[in-house]
């Protein structure tokens, strides 16, 4: 599904990504580890398509299309989903309009008829329930005034409505207590299936007791350090990120 | 051509006996009074500093006429569309009250709400105080011009605790080209009283004309009055208006003023808080294209103990639009306990839109809590990604957020009717496609 | 708080520390304006005809202005044609070659004013172009100065040995048309500083100039220039302390950066005039055009004031921003006490693509002092993608103080983002008591407290000179509290 070749990005002229390979197929769950500043967040908001990052060289292929030429709303229209890190607040757009235009868009997209108010609305409650969400929540402005937990909640509800094929989360766990944390992992396992990719962006490995993923990367220094499978997530939580990075060291190669 | 000066007297001399209350000996020596501070001072210039960044000289050039007194034949279907449900609704049109299209249902006792030129010989000891000639200088030759040349406008008086739970609508119609409409109201809210005032200026047509409005208010003792304006003026119009408020102690004061039509606008809001506990509050929105230009100057005394004030103004600019927005907040000597917040928040849209802002404080006292921000700038890059991220195209991404920048503004007004109108105003500039999202 | 209102009053009868006279022979023209005046201090100075012409062009055109007024300072009527337009300390016809050559009154004037010229500039490396009065009496460090190719001089020496650099950038920033004072100071200065970086040389070393007004009726129409060409980077401090005096003495000073490409100027004022006593009485009206360039791309130029003397400030140390991503900073600490008035700010004029500009201005009003902030933030259509960050902060120690802001702001660029802050309060009853309840002397406390408001200021300031500032300020405010 997602095929990253060779993927340098940098910002304002300082490389942060110094050659990612990594293929995520349909179906699977892969978790990105690494310590602060290893490039883990900039790799999925490049792959949603944030300006402010400068790909110079390497390529991204999704769904066998060359991912990078398109914007990031056609990106979200192919069914590509990122949850924030830190969720932009936007005051005066209410949260159910803002669903709305993004259901409406991806229907459009998909040349499907738009979903009238009522099957609209029987669906976003349905996803609210999942997510122990309030009505008067789809009311109040995109996460304005919303506690963390509420963000990174409303993130996950936004997923589960669009019902992405890749969902990339960024840091999804960070500023939730064990209780969010368990709903927030309650929501993201109720979307596993077989058609779908899931990339998880994390720095600890307590989401990943929650989320049992397929595939563990370690970024350091913009590379992949060294992938493994579930057991890799374990020995970090033991043995931190040091050993990793000195093993990266500054001129290691991708895992 | 003959100076304005000159023009403008002898307008006077050729329509003084049609203007009311041209029998009242107070109030001829009034409009005498402000037609010779007029000759003095003439129309502002830019070399004053209030009027620096405002040209008015394309007035000065028209040389506009005063409207026959005459019946000018609006039949009431032609304003209805400009009706707002559940308010007393005065109409004006041309500058003169107009019964037939008018709608005063049943008034609580202590409530008299008329036509200015009708109350005006029933009334003259609360209105000489007001109308009559004046010792302090005018504001500006607008103003002067107004005091001589007002032909009509709204006389609302409420008595001691009286509350009047219906929103006046004042809807001000102009029909024709080449007029000069003088309007006056005047409100006395008197002690513990409430009332809901909505200024409403529209047009039949797109003429240029020149609409210049003075509202006189006073807040009594604990009384509390809501001011809303919405200019809706020809594109090609000429709207000038004041609004002078005058704030006794415990008083509550709320402004809003929305600018959205006018090629040249001009607002002056001035508010003192003249006793101790007073408070105001002054919002207000621009919204700005081709080439308008729409100036708000406002001002807030805190003159006494214990006022707080706090005033907050958008716009957005789009076309070759300019804006300019002046705050003063003055806190006089002795008026400790002050509290005052300003914030001017301006979102450019097009190259060749220009704004001004110019927030001021002077600050005579020194217990006082004043701050105030503005800001120039366009919509958060990252809101917009945000948009953008989840399908929405990027066009329709800064529509809805420029949407949702300024209804902010509108969602602040409690009055349901007016709030529902202006945000349909609001959407009629949003693409089709974003309107149904919202 | 009335008992403390009057036990704390009675602290700010601080007497100006640096207030005494002294008797130099001075060599001074008549008083009064006129272009024979002017025609005898060019020739008093051997000028070239082009800068004669210039100045007589220059009193030709402020003939025809009026004193501006529309600032918020009132001052009693300045009579120009009672004021000496030159006076020059007597000294040998070449001038001193070093220091054991200068007047030792002189030196001895220093020393109280706690400035051991000599001393000071080799203990902390600093080079000193001394200005007493009018002409410059002393300099030191030139060798290695001019070791690196960096003209610091006087003006007048620059006139004689550099013509065709000030023939180049005199009045290329503060024209002489510019405004009433400006014009006056063109027509008229007397001395100054000149400074010139050539391409590629960082000043090694802090240069600064301490300028004071000493004989009796005598304007000070200092002119300063200075020129960092592609490249150069310089860090220029001035400072200044006056004796004590009776009648309102005149300053107009023109200060003139240019920056080329790359090119980095700091520019730092620690200003201590005399401000009159505590009715009011005297003081120096200060009248100052300041203006840098940032002529090249990436050029930056920083103003940092603290001004805590004058009986009247009025500057705008302002920063044209032309080449693009040039950077403007203003950075000011402006103090009022007793009957002074200060009416300072800055103007940021964004022209360049991608251009910055930064404004810190903490303005602290005490006794019957008055204090306004008054800036323009200009972004003019070629302005794509600048940013304007501004703070204003005033702090009001006293109920018979004044506190102003009047930013102006005017965007003509849609990409421009321009953020305007500002904040007006009473110095904190609680964090005084608090201060108090420790042990700290009332008057120690609201020093501390108005410390702390100022640091990010100071924190521009070199060392040496921050620590001087705070100094000030503590001798300016003592016993302020309202």
């Amino acid at each position: 599904m997602l095929d990253i070749r060779n993927l340098h990005v940098s910002i304002n002229d300082k490389p942060i990504l110094r050659g990612i390979d990594l293929t995520v197929r349909a179906g699977e769950v892969h978790a990105i580890m690494g310590p602060n500043g290893s490039g883990k967040s900039t790799l999925a908001h490049v792959l949603a398509g944030h300006e402010g990052y400068t790909v110079t060289a390497g390529e991204v292929r999704y769904l066998g299309r060359n991912l990078l030429e398109l914007s990031p709303e056609l990106r979200a229209r192919e069914g590509i989903f990122l949850a924030f890190q830190y969720p932009v607040e936007i005051p005066g757009v209410a949260n159910i309009y803002l669903l709305k235009a993004a259901v409406n868009a991806l229907r459009q997209h998909r040349g499907e008829p738009e979903l009238d108010a009522v099957d609209f609305l029987a669906l976003v409650k349905d996803k609210l329930k999942l997510m122990g969400m309030d009505t008067d929540l789809l009311y109040r402005s995109v996460n304005e005034g919303f506690s963390g937990g509420e963000k990174k909640r409303n993130e996950i509800l936004q997923m589960a409505v669009l019902e992405p094929r890749l969902a990339l989360l960024d840091e999804t766990d960070s500023g939730l207590d064990i209780d969010a944390l368990k709903v927030v992992a309650g929501g993201v396992n109720a979307m596993r299936s077989p058609e779908r990719a899931m990339v998880l962006v994390t720095h600890y490995q307590r989401l990943l007791n929650y989320i049992v993923p397929d595939q563990v990367h370690v970024l350091a220094q913009g590379r992949i350090a060294l992938s493994g499978g579930r057991e890799l997530a374990l020995e970090l939580e033991n043995r931190g990120y040091g050993w990793v990075e000195a093993a990266a060291g500054p001129a290691g190669g991708g895992a | 051509m003959n100076s304005a000066a000159d023009f403008y007297r002898d307008e006077f001399a050729r329509i003084a006996t049609t203007l009311p209350g041209s029998a009242l000996p107070w109030l001829r020596h009034g409009r005498e009074a402000g037609l010779a501070c007029f000759a003095e001072t003439g129309f502002p210039t830019l070399r004053q500093e209030d009027w620096k960044y405002t040209s008015v000289a394309a007035i000065e050039k028209s040389r506009f006429l005063s409207p026959p007194p005459t019946a000018n034949g609006v039949a009431p279907g032609q304003i209805d569309a400009w009706g707002l449900a559940g308010t007393q609704r005065l109409v004006f049109v041309n500058g003169r009250y107009q019964p037939r299209c008018s709608n005063i249902g049943a008034l609580p006792a202590g409530v008299t709400l008329a036509s200015l030129a009708e109350v005006l010989g029933r009334e003259s000891e609360r209105l000489e105080g007001v109308l009559g000639p004046r010792s302090d200088p005018y504001p500006s030759g607008f103003a002067a011009l107004n005091q001589a040349f007002f032909s009509d406008g709204v006389y609302l008086h409420l008595a001691a605790g009286v509350a009047l739970e219906t929103p006046v609508h004042l809807l001000f119609v102009t029909t024709e080209p080449g007029l000069a409409l003088h309007t006056r109201n005047v409100v006395r809210a008197e002690a513990g009283s409430r009332a809901c005032l909505i200024e409403h200026h529209v047009a039949l047509g797109d003429g240029a004309y020149l609409s210049n409005t003075a509202t006189d208010l006073v807040v009594g003792r604990d009384a509390e009055v809501e001011h809303l304006k919405l200019q809706q003026e020809s594109l090609k119009a000429f709207h000038v208006a004041a609004l002078d408020v005058d704030q006794q102690q415990g008083s509550r004061f709320v402004s809003r003023s929305f600018a959205l039509g006018g090629g040249l606008g001009r607002v002056d809001i001035r508010v003192g808080l003249n006793a101790e506990h007073a408070s105001c509050t002054l919002d207000g929105l621009y919204m700005t294209d081709g080439r308008q230009h729409i100036d708000h100057h406002t001002r807030i005394d805190h003159a006494q103990p214990y006022g707080t004030s706090r005033e907050f103004y958008k716009g957005v600019l789009a076309g070759a639009s300019r804006a300019v927005f002046n705050g003063r907040v003055i806190v006089h000597a002795d008026a400790q306990h002050s509290d005052a917040y300003q914030a001017n928040r301006n979102l450019l849209l097009s190259d060749n839109a220009e704004i001004d802002t110019k927030p001021q404080l002077e600050i005579y006292a020194d217990d006082v809590k004043c701050r105030h921000g503005a800001t120039v700038g366009q919509l958060d890059p990252e809101q917009v990604f945000y948009l953008r991220s989840r399908g929405v195209d990027e066009a329709d991404a800064r529509a809805l957020l420029t949407f949702a920048f300024a209804a902010e503004m509108t969602g602040r007004i409690d009055m349901a009717p007016l709030r529902a109108r202006l945000e349909k105003l609001l959407l009629g500039r949003l693409p089709e496609r974003v309107k149904e999202l919202v | 708080m009335a008992s403390s209102t009057v036990k704390l009053d009675e602290l700010i009868s601080q007497e100006y520390k640096h207030g005494f006279f002294t008797s130099v022979e001075t060599d001074t023209v008549p008083r009064g304006l006129s272009e024979d005046v002017i025609r005898l201090i060019s020739a008093k100075k051997g000028e070239p005809d082009f800068l004669l012409e210039w100045r007589l062009k220059a009193y030709r055109h402020w003939l025809t202005m009026a004193e501006p007024h529309w600032a918020t300072v009132h001052h009693p009527a300045i009579d120009y044609q009672d004021i000496t337009y030159y006076s020059a300390p007597k000294s040998r016809q070449d001038g001193p070659k070093s220091l054991d050559e200068v007047d030792p009154e002189l030196l001895r004037t220093y020393e109280k004013l706690g400035v051991p010229l000599e001393e000071r500039a080799l203990l902390a490396g600093v080079a000193v172009d001394a200005v007493f009065d009018s002409v410059s009496v002393a300099t030191t460090f030139k060798d290695k100065l001019a070791g690196l190719g960096i003209i610091f001089c006087s003006f007048s020496e620059a006139v004689r040995e550099h013509p065709e650099l000030v023939r180049q950038y005199l009045g290329s920033v503060v024209p002489y048309t510019d405004n009433f004072f400006a014009s006056l100071n063109s027509a008229v200065f007397s001395d100054g500083s000149f400074c010139y970086i050539p391409p590629g040389v960082r000043c090694p070393m802090e240069l600064s100039t301490y300028f004071r007004i000493n004989a009796r009726n005598t304007g000070q129409f200092e002119r300063t220039l200075i020129i960092a060409d592609k490249g150069a980077y310089v860090s220029y401090l001035e400072g200044c302390t006056a004796p004590m005096r009776d009648e309102n003495q005149l300053h107009a000073a023109v200060v003139e950066l240019i920056a080329l490409e790359d090119a980095q100027i700091k520019y730092a004022t620690v200003q201590n005039w005399y401000p009159g006593d505590k009715e009011g009485h005297g003081g120096i009206y200060n009248f100052v055009t300041k203006r840098g360039d940032c002529r090249g791309a990436n050029s930056k130029i920083s103003w940092t004031q603290v001004e805590t003397g004058s009986a009247i400030t009025w500057k705008y140390p302002s920063v044209i921003l032309q080449g693009d991503n040039a950077v403007g900073e203003f950075y000011s600490v402006a103090l009022t006490n007793h009957y002074q008035q200060a009416d300072t700010g800055t103007k940021m004029i964004h022209l360049g693509k991608n251009t910055r500009s930064t404004i810190l201005s903490k303005g602290i009003s005490a006794g019957h002092g008055s204090n306004a902030y008054r800036g323009l933030v200009k972004v003019a259509k070629s302005a794509v993608g600048a940013r304007n960050y501004t703070q204003c902060d005033s702090l009001l120690l006293g109920d018979r103080c004044a506190a102003h802001t009047f930013p102006y702001i005017e965007v003509k660029n849609p990409t421009a983002r321009v953020e305007h802050e500002a904040s007006t309060s009473r110095i904190g009853e609680d964090q005084l008591f608090y201060c108090q309840s420790r042990g700290i002397a009332p008057e120690d406390a609201v020093s501390m407290i108005v410390s702390g408001f100022c640091k990010e200021v100071f924190k521009e300031l070199p060392m040496e000179f921050a620590v001087e500032a705070q100094k000030l300020l503590g001798v300016s405010l003592e016993g302020s509290i309202g």
